[in-house]
């Protein structure tokens, strides 16, 4: 019957749902790369993004509660991260504390975005707007 | 920390519950870092912060409902055409009839404070609204302290000669202080000063800014040249701006009223018009009030002439004939129901569309996406079909303006041709939102309460039993407000009919009219405008074709006044409409021209000259009002100023138009009147009645009349029966829409009922094949699918009825006289709602009945 294919469809097409070529997000919104960066050595939750963003760039970047958690979200959909489900020790733990990995395909999005800006800092030497030589 | 979960709500719900607890254990910590001053800084920066990011959070959300919904639609592009379709319809007609009912109705007129103008009128009985005569206008003015400034004027037309052909020119002549008080000032030049205004001034005039640009193609030195307007030369003291367009459209030029003391003398002389200001502060009421104290002071004061003369005030905006704006409510609620039928069945698509959505919507909630979200996504989708029927919408409005450009009276002073413009837009774009919202939201709702896990479950049924009430429900509103535009439509079709049927007590076929200005001074001896009317009129009769010809003053139905008091036997009557005639100087063979039909006596004469007793022809009416029962040759009676005698009865003509009473009628010989009288009365009207269609003989009476007179203008050129025509035009362009509107109403109605019923036959495909299998007769299950049909017809009819006799009611002034109960019209659109009942259900019953049980048992 006609009611069960189309159901049947809107499943397939769920599941189906392919990861688009890592290169077709770039560029990355600045919050979004200083995330992937956040989470590449350890699962964090989203206090612990903030202040280890914070201390990477020197206090320059100090990212707002909402921007932190719109960026999640969006990251969350396009499959960059992954919310984890493994909890720390419950005397570290404060349970209302999500924690996040960055994902396979996050790390493949976050090296594509590297190698873009070491390309831009590249061609930025090489016309004299950046310190170093090309 | 409440203050935050507060301004947490700008976030949408879902992303508040999966992040506002982390959110506000973040701000907490923050805030725990600050101190004094810092604390402020940061409660300033979060606000700010929250309130971006939760504009970026649902802008996110929206995109993606888009993208979905382009997909969504796509996939169902037959859905998509119809429902965008039908908003079209419903948008586009309520927009079209808002940006006329807006300009005629609504916004202000083009003058600065418009709300303040009043037009004041005279008050007599039989008459709500008499020109003023100068007299009591002077005196108006004179003793009300509730304006501010108060003008008179007149329209008046004249022959503009010296700027290649002679041409006919309608403009008005006004006081001084006509255009301070409407606060509008020329686009270049100089106004009238009361100077310009006084008896014996030089003649000045105002131009139009559509004559500036036709005759002196927009040349800015125009003013100080002089104009030859009926052989007096005027001089041009400046241009008007475009927009100003007053008394009416058709005003080409302004002159100085420059009353002579003369005018003043007789009170009875009622031929202006009055504009006034009131102050500001001073509201309608007060003013009416002073007005019918001063109109008891003159009334007093002059019994002979102003008794039972009041004064009435009445807000500019309101200059417009009850009739007319009638008409366009009507045509508003007719809009409106179109409207509400679309969205009944936008609705009702939707409805059936989400009922097989069930399963995908089940699916999308099973994967995490809240009830608020799922809802969300609906919400947008009838946004976008709303959005994209609004845009077509606003194109079928312009498509359809110019048929309503018609229904523009020419009373008010504003342009002929309403504009869709911004103001019209946004009621476009608002009507379309709320079209999204109505027919969206119910279905959005509903899917919201039900998109649970019930719908994975095999085998689950879409939108049976109980839950199609609410479909039904909405085809029943359907068929409801169809049979209540069918009823109108069908009373207005009736009361067009029965004013067509109307006899107007003149054959106006075959008779051509035209008019030659006969310009004062040059005619205002009586005998010399004689020898034009009878050169014209023997030449004329001379050729081939032409039955008869005559001059009148005033044709019929054109031009509705001439009426004076008239008195038998000395006996001095009261001013009021019960005792008044209308008064019509002819040359003979009028009657004939016109097929009046002669009853007793005589034509007028060419020997009914001044130094005979005056003579008159009189109509039924007149003899049934003052010589009932008996012989009325030879009565005298007295009337414009002279005692008359009666020597001929001709039949009562509608002069006044089809619809309404008019006065009786007196025709007065044209050659009875002083040189110099009367003028304003003087035949310029010609007619001439031909064999076969007169049309062919206009350069032929062109080329007479320009023999006769090089200088002649020929203007106002119709055919009488367009005159005729005209009459009932207005009502017809209302009717050929009401019935559009009625017909698309129609249509929707059969595709509502059709639709549900073809939705209800195939969820019973798998019972209809049991009963089949069980030794159900193709008749039985036609019929269960056509009783369904009919129930929901009958449901709908019923308070449908109601529902128009109530409408009929309400337009009763617009129905001549048809009852808005009338039996036929109510038993037509019944039995047209029957027949679009059997014809949407046909379709669906004849797949009911062409079910295979075994394929219908084996798909269950």
């Amino acid at each position: 019957m006609a009611i069960k294919n189309i159901s049947t469809m809107a499943i397939m097409e769920v599941m189906s749902d392919k990861l688009p070529e890592p290169e077709s997000l770039l560029p990355l919104p600045a919050a979004t790369f200083h995330i992937l960066m956040s989470l590449a050595d350890e699962d964090r939750h989203g206090y612990a993004i903030i202040q280890d963003v914070a201390a990477r760039t020197d206090g320059e970047l100090k990212l707002s509660a909402g921007t932190l958690y719109r960026s999640i979200q969006r990251m969350l959909e396009q499959g960059l991260l992954v919310e984890v489900r493994e909890r720390p020790a419950p005397e570290l733990d404060d349970e209302r504390r999500r924690y996040y990995r960055i994902t396979p395909y996050g790390g493949l999005v976050a090296r594509a975005e590297g190698r873009r800006l070491t390309q831009l800092v590249r061609l930025a030497k090489a016309s004299g707007f950046a310190p170093g030589r090309a | 920390m409440r203050t935050y979960r507060g301004l947490l709500h700008f976030y949408p719900a879902a992303f508040r519950a999966e992040y506002g607890e982390e959110m506000c254990a973040i701000f907490s910590q923050r805030l725990r870092l600050a101190s004094g001053f810092a604390r402020l800084g940061v409660w300033i920066a979060v606000f700010f912060e929250v309130l971006f990011n939760a504009l970026a959070v649902h802008f996110d959300i929206l995109w993606q409902d888009l993208r979905y919904t382009g997909r969504a639609l796509r996939r169902a592009p037959g859905f998509a055409i119809t429902a965008i379709l039908v908003t079209a319809l419903g948008v586009g007609a309520n927009t079209a009839v808002f940006s006329l009912t807006d300009h005629v109705l609504i916004r202000p007129l083009p003058f600065p404070q418009s709300d303040r103008l009043v037009k004041l009128w005279e008050r007599l009985p039989g008459y709500s609204e008499m020109e003023p005569s100068p007299a009591n206008y002077r005196d108006w003015k004179k003793m009300a302290t509730a304006f501010e400034g108060m003008g008179a004027f007149t329209t008046t037309a004249v022959n503009l000669v010296g700027q290649g052909d002679p041409q006919r020119l309608e403009g008005a002549a006004m006081t001084a202080d006509v255009l301070p008080t409407l606060g509008i000032t020329p686009l270049f030049g100089r106004t009238f000063t009361e100077a310009d205004d006084r008896e014996g001034a030089p003649p000045t005039m105002l131009l139009s800014y559509g004559l500036w640009q036709g005759l002196f193609g927009s040349d800015p030195t125009v003013i100080g040249r002089k104009l030859l307007l009926d052989d007096r030369p005027y001089l041009v003291i400046g241009v008007m701006p475009r927009e100003f367009r007053f008394p009416g459209p058709e005003i080409e030029f302004w002159t100085a009223a420059q009353f002579a003391e003369s005018a003043f003398q007789d009170r009875s002389d009622n031929s202006l018009e009055v504009v006034a200001r009131l102050r500001p502060g001073v509201t309608l009421e007060a003013a009416r009030a002073e007005m019918s104290v001063i109109a008891g002071q003159l009334e007093r004061q002059y019994p002979k002439d102003n008794t039972k003369v009041g004064a009435v005030a009445l807000s500019m905006r309101d200059e417009l004939s009850n009739k007319s704006r009638l008409l366009l409510w009507v045509l508003m609620g007719a809009a409106l129901c179109v409207l509400l039928i679309a969205c009944a069945n936008v609705a009702n698509l939707l409805l059936a569309r989400a009922l097989v959505r069930e399963k995908e919507l089940a699916v999308r909630a099973a994967m995490g996406a809240g009830r608020e979200r799922l809802v969300r996504q609906l919400a947008t989708e009838s946004l976008v079909l709303a959005v994209l029927g609004g845009l077509l919408g606003v194109v079928v409005a312009f498509a359809g303006l110019p048929l309503l450009v018609k229904l523009v009276p020419t009373s008010l002073p504003i342009s002929q041709a309403p504009s869709l413009d911004l103001r019209v837009l946004a009621f476009a774009g608002i009507l379309t939102l709320l079209t999204g919202t109505a027919f969206g939201v119910l279905p959005a709702l509903r899917i919201g309460r039900r998109a649970g896990l019930n719908g994975l479950r095999e085998g689950a049924r879409a939108g049976g039993g109980r839950k199609g009430w609410l479909r039904a429900a909405l085809v029943v509103a359907e068929v409801s407000v169809s049979i209540v535009l069918l009823v109108c439509a069908g009373l207005l079709m009736r009361a067009l009919l029965r004013i067509q049927a109307v006899d107007p007590g003149f054959r106006a076929d075959r008779v051509l009219a035209l008019k030659t200005a006969l310009p004062m001074p040059k005619f205002r001896k009586t005998e010399v405008r004689a020898a034009f009317y009878n050169r014209i009129l023997t030449e004329v009769r001379r050729l081939p074709g032409v039955v008869d010809a005559a001059y009148i003053g005033g044709l019929p139905m054109v031009w509705g006044g001439g009426i004076w008091p008239v008195s038998v036997n000395g006996e001095v009557r009261e001013r009021v409409a019960a005792y008044t005639a209308s008064m019509r100087y002819i040359t003979p063979g009028f009657f004939g021209a016109m097929t009046i039909p002669l009853h007793q006596g005589r034509d007028v004469s060419d020997t009914d000259t001044v130094d005979r007793q005056y003579a008159a022809v009189v109509s039924d009416s007149f003899v049934q009002k003052y010589w009932p029962h008996e012989n009325p040759l030879g009565r005298h009676f007295q009337f414009a100023l002279h005692d008359r005698l009666v020597v001929g009865v001709v039949g009562d003509i509608h002069v006044r138009g089809l619809e309404g009473l008019s006065e009786p009628q007196v025709y007065i010989p044209y050659r009875q009147v002083l040189d110099g009288n009367f003028t304003f009365y003087a035949p310029r009207d010609l007619v001439v009645k031909g064999s076969t269609n007169p049309a062919g003989l206009l350069p032929a009476i062109r080329q007479i009349i320009r023999d006769a007179d090089a200088q002649q203008p020929v203007s106002d050129v119709r055919m009488l029966s367009d005159v005729v025509d005209s009459q009932t035009a207005p009502r017809s362009i209302q009717l050929r829409v009401v019935g559009v509107f009625a017909a698309i109403a129609f249509l929707l109605a059969a595709i509502g009922i059709h639709g549900l019923l073809s939705f209800a036959v195939s969820q019973r495909t798998p019972e209809i094949g049991v009963r089949l299998a069980l030794g159900a007769r193709a008749g039985d299950i036609l019929g269960m699918v056509m009783r369904q049909g009919t129930s929901l017809a009958v449901a709908g009819v019923v308070p449908g009825i109601v529902l128009a006799y109530a409408a009929g009611h309400a337009m009763q002034s617009v129905l001549a006289g048809v009852e808005p109960a009338d039996a036929l019209t109510f038993a037509s659109a019944t039995v047209l709602a029957i027949v679009m009942t059997v014809a949407g259900s046909f379709l669906p019953a004849m797949r009911a009945v062409n079910v295979d049980p075994l394929q219908a048992m084996r798909a269950e």
